[in-house]
């Protein structure tokens, strides 16, 4: 018995702990959902109205500006504590021309950053530019302080944790509950020896087994039962050999489909460019990454799920910064750069041809009949098997696309009448073929 | 008692191998050497070459077939040239096919929207802001093709991801737009 009082002390340990870390997840989730709004108080400067003033610098300035970051040009929340509005109006309306006349704060502004020259605005009124100066001088919403002690309970992964952790406690509750009735049952039945009572025990009887050897016939049945059922097994095993379907292997970049084709709506072209034009599609080059990421160096905080943290996807993107030798501070490239080793997920064989231009371009099938709903993978992972058989599954269903196609305007009418159909399929036109795949 | 050892056995061996199958590692293969040839794949690393990849840059002075120099400068001259002197050579079958919009929207939509009123997708979700209506810019199509060779300032360039001759497509193309707008 004092085995069992020791068990319980540890679980009740365990289960103390449990709820210290539950109790903990939840207050940091309840620090999430304090709005960052009290802060929010604007200093309009002169009248201008910010909320017009957000607008216009979006449209005209944030190109070249941000608030609290450098960019092509420098941060501008709180210009106006820096410079008089005359200057601002003389400036935004001609720069060049201010630093010209050798206006000496314009001329040290050029010259701290280096000599870019700013598009000129005259065509902004100074109410206009008001504006934006009310919406630059606005104070900027603090982010929630983390409170210490919640960052045990609040790391990366919480949802994660929080749900193995129940799962895992269940585990060990239903592990109790049986070691427990073996050892009720134990303790009854010494109870009733010392008490002297007799527990029934079982009359011999043949035992099922060996009622069952006795029996040919079922034992024959069940034989064939199980063969056939492991032959079914052995047979499954072997034809996934091989095949990779639902592969997903952990990329270097975390980089998710879902945020940039599926949130976004960036065209899988615009990144695969080569599936346009060639028989591979191509895994982009960083240069193209950085068409957007020159500007993106952080996901806001509405990109953040529970799973994955802003600080998390944020260090994938200065991941993307030091493979390309990008300094965020200065905005220029280092001219350090290192490949960003990718995983390859899609492979055929080599004895395969397989050509993206002439099922993406020439018949027109879109990405995701292939790979499926990519646009909501956060990792990017195999959907097809891509074994012969689904190929050719395909080719038997899928009609090639004839109109438009000059190419093709002889060879259907020949096709078209050797088979006796008004469409073909690509199978028809030769696509069941060992050569066109196999050479 | 032995009964109970044998099932859990049983079971152990179960979840093993259950919890052997793993996505992120790669299958068996029957003959792996009928799977990975000797010769390079795309992409793959290989020691034929110094720095071990398999995507090589052309050889310095090399000129891919089809090329057609393009001799104004990456700089404020260079663009102001080009948007007074360049002229698009494509004939009036390309500038009356879709083609240009089809690039358009792969290329450039997310940025300067369907109607190029500089509200794409990425500006309209505050991702990517200060992107200019076609219409409150001086453009010419000798300028569009500029920029979208070399870009300018925030945008950058697309020329690996088109041709030169699809970029004509799509500075046609950004013209009409600007004409509706
Ligand atoms: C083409 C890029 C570009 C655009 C667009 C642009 N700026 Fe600038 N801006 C700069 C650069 C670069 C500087 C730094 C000075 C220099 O090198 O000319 C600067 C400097 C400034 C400064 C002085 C900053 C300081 O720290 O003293 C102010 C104020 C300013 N810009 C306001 C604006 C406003 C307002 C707009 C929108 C109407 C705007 N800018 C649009 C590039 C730009
Ligand atoms: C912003 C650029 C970008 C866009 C847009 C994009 N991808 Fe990708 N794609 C990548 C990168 C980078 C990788 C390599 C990393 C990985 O596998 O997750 C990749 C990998 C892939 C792979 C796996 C390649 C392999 O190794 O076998 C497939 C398939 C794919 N993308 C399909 C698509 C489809 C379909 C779309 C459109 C819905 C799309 N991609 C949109 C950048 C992009
Ligand atoms: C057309 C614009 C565009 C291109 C091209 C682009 N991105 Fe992004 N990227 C975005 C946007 C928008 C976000 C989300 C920002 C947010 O939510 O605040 C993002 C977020 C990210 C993130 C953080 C979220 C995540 O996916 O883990 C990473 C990492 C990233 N990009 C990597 C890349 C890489 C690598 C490439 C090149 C293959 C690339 N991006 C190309 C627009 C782009
Ligand atoms: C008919 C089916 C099919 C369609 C449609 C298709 N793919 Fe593929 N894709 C494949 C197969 C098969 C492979 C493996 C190719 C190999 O290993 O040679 C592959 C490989 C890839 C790869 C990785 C290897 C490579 O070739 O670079 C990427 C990236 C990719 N596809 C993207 C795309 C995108 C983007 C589209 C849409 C424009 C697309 N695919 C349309 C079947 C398809
Ligand atoms: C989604 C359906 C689909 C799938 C899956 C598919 N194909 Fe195709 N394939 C087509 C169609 C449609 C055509 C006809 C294209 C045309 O108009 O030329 C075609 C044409 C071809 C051709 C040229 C045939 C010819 O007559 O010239 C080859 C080679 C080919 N496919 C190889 C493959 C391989 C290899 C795979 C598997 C890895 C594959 N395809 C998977 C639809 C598919
Ligand atoms: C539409 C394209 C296509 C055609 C047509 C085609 N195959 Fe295949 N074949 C494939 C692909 C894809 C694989 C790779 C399957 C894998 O990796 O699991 C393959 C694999 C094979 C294999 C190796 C066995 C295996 O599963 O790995 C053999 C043998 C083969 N094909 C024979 C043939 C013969 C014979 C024909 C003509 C009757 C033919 N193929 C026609 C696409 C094709
Ligand atoms: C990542 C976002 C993005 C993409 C994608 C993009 N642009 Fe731009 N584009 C910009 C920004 C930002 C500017 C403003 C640049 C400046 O003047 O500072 C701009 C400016 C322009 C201008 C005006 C240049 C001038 O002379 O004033 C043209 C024309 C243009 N883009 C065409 C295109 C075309 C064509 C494409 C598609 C091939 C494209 N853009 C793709 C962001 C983008």
């Amino acid at each position: 018995m004092k085995k069992v009082g020791n068990h319980n002390s540890n679980s009740r340990k365990l289960f103390l702990s449990l709820a210290l870390m539950l109790t903990f997840s939840l207050t940091s989730f309840a620090q999430d959902a304090t709005p960052a709004a009290a802060t929010e108080a604007p200093v309009a400067a002169q009248g201008g109205d910010p909320v017009k003033g957000k607008e216009l610098f979006n449209s005209n300035c944030a190109a070249c500006h941000k608030l609290d970051a450098k960019s092509t040009g420098p941060a501008l929340r709180g210009i106006a504590q820096k410079h008089d509005m005359a200057w601002i109006y003389k400036w935004v309306h001609n720069s060049a021309d201010l630093i010209k006349s050798g206006d000496a704060a314009a001329v040290k502004v050029f010259e701290e950053n280096n000599k870019v020259p700013m598009t000129a605005f005259p065509a902004l009124s100074e109410g206009d530019i008001d504006s934006i100066i009310a919406y630059t001088s606005e104070v900027k919403a603090e982010a929630p302080a983390p409170v210490p002690g919640t960052a045990v309970a609040g790391s990366s992964d919480q949802g994660g944790i929080s749900n193995s952790v129940i799962l895992g406690a269940l585990a060990l509750v239903m592990a109790m509950l049986v070691v427990m009735l073996f050892l009720v049952n134990n303790v009854l039945r010494k109870v009733a020896k010392a008490n002297g009572i007799e527990v029934a025990s079982k009359t011999p009887t043949t035992p099922i087994w060996k009622a069952f050897a006795k029996n040919q016939f079922l034992v024959l049945v069940t034989s064939i039962f199980l063969l056939l059922a492991s032959a079914y097994f052995v047979y499954g095993f072997l034809m996934q050999v091989g095949v990779d379907q639902n592969y997903e292997p952990i990329q270097p970049i975390h980089y998710s489909h879902k945020i940039h084709a599926g949130d976004n709506e960036i065209n899988c072209k615009y990144c695969h460019s080569a599936a346009r034009v060639s028989k591979n599609a191509g895994i982009p080059s960083l240069n193209v990454c950085m068409n957007c990421h020159k500007n993106i160096a952080e996901v806001a905080e509405s990109t953040a799920t529970p799973e994955y943290s802003k600080a998390f996807y944020d260090e994938q993107i200065q991941k993307l910064y030091t493979a390309v030798g990008w300094d965020k501070s200065t905005q220029s490239y280092t001219g350090k750069s290192q490949p960003v080793k990718w995983v390859r997920i899609h492979n055929l064989p080599d004895f395969v041809y397989f050509n993206h231009s002439q099922h993406v371009t020439v018949a027109g099938i879109e990405c995701q009949t292939c790979h499926g709903p990519v646009e909501t993978y956060e990792i990017q992972k195999q959907f097809a098997p891509l074994t012969m058989g689904w190929c050719i599954n395909c080719h038997r269903k899928t009609d090639v696309k004839m109109e438009g196609n000059e190419y093709y305007t002889k060879i259907h009418e020949e096709l078209s009448k050797k088979y006796g159909v008004d469409k073909l399929t690509a199978a028809q036109m030769g696509g069941l073929e060992c050569g066109k795949c196999h050479y | 008692m032995k009964r109970v050892y044998k099932i859990t056995l049983l079971f152990g061996i179960t979840i093993l191998v259950a919890s052997c199958h793993n996505n992120s590692a790669p299958n068996y293969q029957y003959f792996p050497n009928m799977y990975e040839s000797v010769g390079y794949e795309t992409y793959s690393e290989s020691n034929a070459f110094k720095n071990g990849k398999e995507g090589q840059l052309p050889v310095d002075g090399t000129i891919n077939r089809g090329f057609v120099p393009y001799e104004y400068e990456n700089t404020p001259e260079g663009y102001e040239l080009a948007k007074a002197n360049l002229k698009s050579p494509i004939d009036s079958l390309d500038r009356s096919s879709d083609k240009g919009q089809a690039l358009y929207e792969i290329y450039c939509i997310s940025c300067h929207g369907a109607a190029g009123n500089g509200k794409g997708k990425l500006v309209e979700r505050e991702k990517f802001l200060g992107v200019p209506s076609y219409k409150d810019r001086v453009i010419t199509e000798g300028s569009v093709f500029h920029v979208v060779t070399y870009g300018l300032n925030a945008m950058g360039s697309h020329a690996n991801q088109l041709s030169a001759h699809e970029r004509w497509l799509v500075a046609d193309y950004v013209l009409k737009l600007r004409s509706q707008l």
